[in-house]
Parts: structure tokens; sequence; C-alpha cells
């Protein structure tokens, strides 16, 4: 967080996505340092995720350029995000419910052995280590994910997202589905991260999730970024004015602050 | 399709950890928790215990005889041999209701091929006739499989329609080809691909191969402990390992036994005993396992190695795990259900070259229905059609099981409009037990 000479870890510039004549994202720009955790908000259909798919490479951005550490990059679908240390956490967890955790863990990156079959006890070892740090309580390395509960299968999908020594984390509503401990779990895991210098991003509803985690908050209005805020700088009520109104903290009035309670 | 344990918290899991090793009391489930034997594939044999003993008796004591036994596992083949392919396209969430059709016209292909064409170019009973052919025809079907699967992965049309198309153009081909005339007969050498009293590799080979298989269970066992004691996993109790080898090494050599008791007709025996100067030992001379079912065996081998062993068995399985999941992971799910279904071409290639070669004639209306054996085989193997979900064994066991209906009632004398009405019946059966039985497992 403190050292912020040189270039961004990843640095978005006007990126742009259209939907048949739908503008989702118009022109924005957003960017994440190392050991910092950045928080994009907005309401249902703002653009929070269609924005952070064009990083994910799920859906290439139709303009604008991405860099990371100061170098741009195309990112034309999640192979060339994985390759370039950007994981994702969706929420979905696109988990294949049918396969073991370490199946799900190395999906599209298997480990083989050397006459090319799948080394499935090196990954099983892999997935226990990498669970031993995440939630050591895990034990279900043979079962179909699809049995698990909704906190193991969460595991699983971060355990995916930290094997591979990730640069930068794209968190896609990592607590919607959670009980409060899970939750809590969820956000130790987020700090522990952040110490260790990746960078995150964090797309959530919660505003609580926000304050509590995040660093900066980018909030997003029907495609377009109303703005970047410091946590320290602004007000719960000041970021709710940015999500509903659009407007930034310099702009809005006590009146219109008060009105949100209403 | 899964029922999730209800709402368990992630600090409550399962307290024990998995290195500990199970209570020492000696219920039927730990033992067979110690085997680590599939459930499923366990239920399923016992289905067959029961179809097997149950024809036995009410044909009079003729379904367990070494000569039923013998044909039943010829007539298995290639419906067996098709259900391993089946299998994979189902997981996919697709289905391939062309097979049939596509035997029909690769089955015509290689007929005129090695009948009309051939001898014209190489001319009559050339030795290399028969694996010209077989080329040619596994070519065929690796060709059309691939067009159907080009237009159900990229273009996007679904496999139903795409495969309903396919059932009606391909058996119009199979007429036009030869404009509905008969072809016959095979070349000699093609002929012994499908069995019959040539087609089959003898006694002592028979147990050559039952003795490689026992080798191989024994390697594949050590090699999986070694395995699994290099990353300090869970072992298997060492009587369960020995248990293992046990069953599996037995119940190969039992088969062999029983197929190496049916004894070649006896004029062929006589003609053999002359050619080799021998004398004709009492039980006769066994005919040994038929070239169809080790076709099969090896299909279904090199099948499961692709499903569970490769890469490739992985994306298929994930893609019909969730095939969101699956692109996201970075995998090329377009791609894999394209060659899912060359390999399904592949497949029904070596299928009618079985078929033609043991009719040793092909027909216009050849592998007629063909496409619902293949898809009752591979279901009531334990293929769930939502996808995701399918073994190459249960399939293949599948096949036997439907063969060992029909060829039950066909020894009972039964109509065949009954063994329909019957087979169709155990079919929903089948997928009942199994869809009552994972309900049960996900409590």
């Amino acid at each position: 967080m403190t050292s912020t000479n040189g270039a961004p870890l990843v640095e978005m510039r006007d990126i742009r996505v259209t939907f048949g004549g739908v503008h989702a994202v118009e022109g924005v720009s957003v960017d994440l340092r190392p050991g910092e955790v950045v928080a994009l908000v907005g309401g249902n259909g703002a653009g929070k995720s269609t924005l952070i798919k064009t990083l994910s490479g799920a859906r290439p951005p139709d303009s604008g350029e991405i860099l990371i550490e100061g170098k741009p990059v195309t990112i034309h679908n999640p192979i060339d995000a994985k390759t370039l240390g950007i994981e994702t956490i969706y929420q979905t967890l696109a988990l294949a419910d049918n396969i073991d955790a370490p199946g799900n863990v190395f999906l599209g990156r298997e480990l083989r052995t050397r006459i090319g079959t799948l080394n499935d006890s090196a990954m099983e070892d892999a997935c226990r280590k990498v669970m031993g740090r995440l939630n050591p309580r895990f034990t279900n390395f043979k079962k179909a994910v699809g049995w698990l509960s909704g906190g193991q299968r969460q595991s699983v999908a971060i355990a995916r997202a930290v094997h591979f020594n990730a640069r930068v984390l794209i968190m896609d509503e990592p607590t919607a589905a959670l009980g409060p401990a899970e939750t809590a779990q969820v956000g130790a895991l987020i700090r522990q991260l952040k110490d260790e210098g990746l960078g995150i991003f964090l797309i959530s509803h919660d505003i609580h999730d926000v304050f509590d985690l995040a660093d900066r908050i980018s909030v997003m209005l029907t495609g377009r970024l109303v703005g970047t805020v410091k946590k320290n700088d602004v007000t719960k009520d000041e970021v709710l004015a940015m999500i509903i109104m659009g407007k930034l903290p310099e702009e809005v009035t006590q009146a219109e602050l008060a009105d949100l309670h209403g | 399709m899964f029922i999730l344990t209800s709402e368990t918290p992630m600090t409550d899991v399962a307290t024990a950890p998995q290195e500990t090793s199970p209570p020492p009391k000696r219920t039927f489930g730990s033992l067979l928790g110690s085997l680590e034997i599939d459930t499923r594939l366990l239920g399923m044999l016992g289905a067959l215990a029961v179809i097997w003993v149950g024809f036995h008796i009410l044909s009079g004591g003729t379904f367990l005889s070494a000569r039923n036994l013998w044909n039943l596992s010829v007539q298995t083949s290639a419906v067996a041999i098709m259900a391993t392919g089946m299998v994979l396209i189902i997981v996919t969430r697709n289905i391939d209701l062309s097979v049939g059709s596509m035997v029909g016209v690769v089955g015509m292909f290689m007929a005129l091929l090695q009948a009309e064409f051939l001898p014209d170019i190489i001319g009559f009973d050339h030795p290399l006739t028969w694996l010209i052919t077989l080329l040619a025809g596994l070519l065929l079907g690796a060709l059309i499989g691939g067009f159907h699967g080009f237009i159900i992965a990229y273009v996007g049309i679904p496999s139903f329609i795409v495969t309903l198309g396919g059932l009606l153009v391909w058996r119009g081909v199979a007429w036009a080809l030869a404009s509905g005339r008969t072809i016959a007969p095979m070349d000699s050498i093609f002929q012994l691909l499908g069995g019959g009293s040539r087609g089959r590799i003898g006694g002592p080979a028979s147990w050559a191969v039952g003795l490689a298989a026992c080798v191989g269970i024994v390697f594949f066992l050590l090699a999986g402990r070694r395995q699994r004691r290099k990353f300090g996993f869970h072992l298997r109790p060492v009587w369960a390992e020995v248990a293992l080898a046990i069953i599996g090494c037995a119940a190969v050599l039992v088969a062999v036994a029983v197929i190496n008791s049916y004894p070649m007709p006896e004029a062929l025996a006589k003609q053999y005993a002359a050619e080799h100067g021998i004398e004709i030992p009492p039980g006769g001379i066994a005919l040994g396992i038929a070239n169809p079912v080790l076709i099969a065996i090896g299909v279904a081998l090199v099948m499961t190695i692709l499903a569970t062993r490769r890469r490739y068995g992985r994306y298929v399985f994930a893609i019909g795990g969730n095939p969101e999941a699956a692109t996201l992971g970075g995998i090329k799910t377009k791609r894999t259900i394209m060659m899912t279904f060359v390999l399904m071409g592949l497949l029904v290639g070596v299928g009618a070259a079985v078929t033609t070669a043991r009719l040793n004639a092909a027909t216009s209306g050849l592998g007629t229905l063909t496409e619902l054996y293949v898809i009752a085989a591979a279901v009531i193997g334990g293929t769930s059609l939502s996808g995701g979900v399918g073994t190459i064994s249960g399939a293949a066991l599948g096949a036997l099981v439907m063969q060992s209906l029909q060829s039950g009632m066909v020894l009972m004398g039964v109509d065949a409009p009954l063994q329909d009405i019957v087979v169709g019946i155990v079919l929903v059966i089948a997928v009942a037990v199994d869809t009552i039985y994972r309900k049960r497992v996900a409590r």
C-alpha cells in the first residue's frame, strides 16, 4: 500500500464493452497496486462484473487498454489471464460438481506423469497442502465437490485461485452465499493474501464488507465510473450517495445524504 | 442434479481426518469401504447374477452353459464397443441417435469395398483386403462423427436434432450405396473379426490372455499402493489388497475356464486335429475367446484410460458437470465435444466391422435400432442423461445385461414383441433404481 513508486500492478484504461447496442461498460479506468484491496461497488447492472470479466479473460473488451506492471497486455481468454498471474473467484464458484477437489483446483492445468496420464496423487498432494493453509478442517479430497457444503465449495474455489501463485486476485461477491462464520474466514484470508503482496479486486454488494476490507473504493453506475475514493477519506453514507445518485462526496449535499435514510 | 448436504458450516466438517483407520467393526459396509469397491458396480453385477441364475432356472439349465455364455459374449461385443463411446457423448450432455444408421452406412461401405471395389483393384482375396477395408471404415466413421460433432459444437445445433437428422440421412445413404441390395460374402480374413468357429484365438492363447490380465491386475494394485505411499496417503489394509487381487484374478480365470470349456463343433475339431496331427482330447478342442470379444475388451480398456487417466476424459466430465466452469478453466469445450463425436464415429466403425463380419453380409437395414440398444446399455450402466456421470465399465456391463435379457428370452421362446416390452421395462426400472440410490447416497 505504501510503495507507490513504479507502475501499478494492474491498470485498466478506458475500457468499453457493448452487448448488442447496450453499453455495459463505458470508458472505465481503474488501477490496483500490490498489497492493495480495491473494492468495485455499484447496484445491479452497474457493469462491475462485466468490467472485471475483461480482466479475467471471460469477455474481451471492445476497446481500451490493460497494463500489467506498466506493460500493455492482451487478454483474449481465461488462459491468457492466468498466464499473467490473474486468478478469479467467480460468484458462481465455477466448480465442476461431479469432480473432486483436486480435479477442480487443477481444472485446465492438470499435472501429468511422464507418460502423459493425469497425476492424481500429485494433484491431491498439492491440494492438501494449499488447503492446509486455507481451511485445515477440509478433508473431503475424494468426494465430488457437488456433495460438499457451501463453505467447503468456496474453499475449493479459493484454493484454485491461490495455488498458482497469483499476483492479482479477482473476487466476485465472495461472501454472498456464506454464513457469518464463513464470511469472517474469507475476510481473514483476504487480509492474509494482501499481506503476502497480492492485489485484490473485490466486487461486493455489501458496504460493510467493503469498508472492512478495502483500501480504495471504485463506484460504478450504469456502466460508468462515478469515481474512486480512499476508504479512510469517506463515510459509508458518502459511498452510498455515489452508488445511488452517482454524486462524488464533494458534490453531495447534507440534505441529500439525510434523504438516503429517508 | 446433486442434492447438497444441508448447510454444514465450514467450521464443523467431518471431525476425523482421513488418515485415521476406520473403526474395527466388520460390517459389510466397512468391508466394502476397506476394499474401496464401487458399490454401484457391485449392484449391477448383482443384478446380472440374478438375471443369469433366473434364466438358468427358467430355461431348464441351458442359460449358464458354456455354449450359451460363449454366444452371449459374442453377441454383446458390438453394442458394448459402441456403448463405451456413447457414455462420453452422454456425459457431455449430448446424445447420438445416428449410431444405428451409421452402422448401416459404414457397414455397407466396408462390404462394397471388400466385395466389389478392392477385388477389381488388388485382386480377389488379397491378404490386405481386410486391413484396407477396416481402416477405410474407421476413417468413414470418424469423418461422419466429426461432421456431426462440428455442427453440434461449432454451429451450436442441439445434438438431438443433428443426430436425428443423421439417423434419417445415413439410413438413406446406406440404401442408396447399393440400391438396397444385400452385399455378401465378406473377405475371408475380414470375417474373422466377427467371431464364428474360425474367428477366435483358441484355448492356449485364451489362457495367456487371462494370465496377462492377472499380471495387469496385480501390477496396477501394486503401482497404486506405491503411489499412495509416496505421497503419504491412506493405504488400503494389506488384506484388502490381497483380497482384491485374488477376487480379480479368480474372476478372470473362471471366465477363461468357462469360455474354454466350449469345444469346437465336431467336424471342425476333426479337421483341426488332422491338420495338426493330434488326437481330439475327451473334452474336445476349445474354441477360446472370440475375436470380437477380445476387440471389445481392448476397446473398453483404451476407453477407460481415455476417460479416467487422460486430460481429454477429465475435460469431458468437467464439461458435463459444469460447461461454464470448463470454459472459465480454459478448456476448449467445442473441440472436446467434437472429438467425442469423432471417437463415437470411430467406435461405430469398429462396431460395424464386427457386425458385418459376423453376419458375413451387409444389408441396407444393418444396425436398425442399434442406437437405442447402445443408449440403453450406457444408461443401464449408470450413465446420467443430465450429464457428468458415467463409467465405461458400467456401459459394457449394461450391454451385457441387455444382451443377457434378450438371449435368455430367446432361449425360453418368448415372442419378439414381449421381449421388447421386457427390455423397455427393465430400462426404466434400472434408471429408477439408480436415481433412488443416488438420492440416498446424497444424504
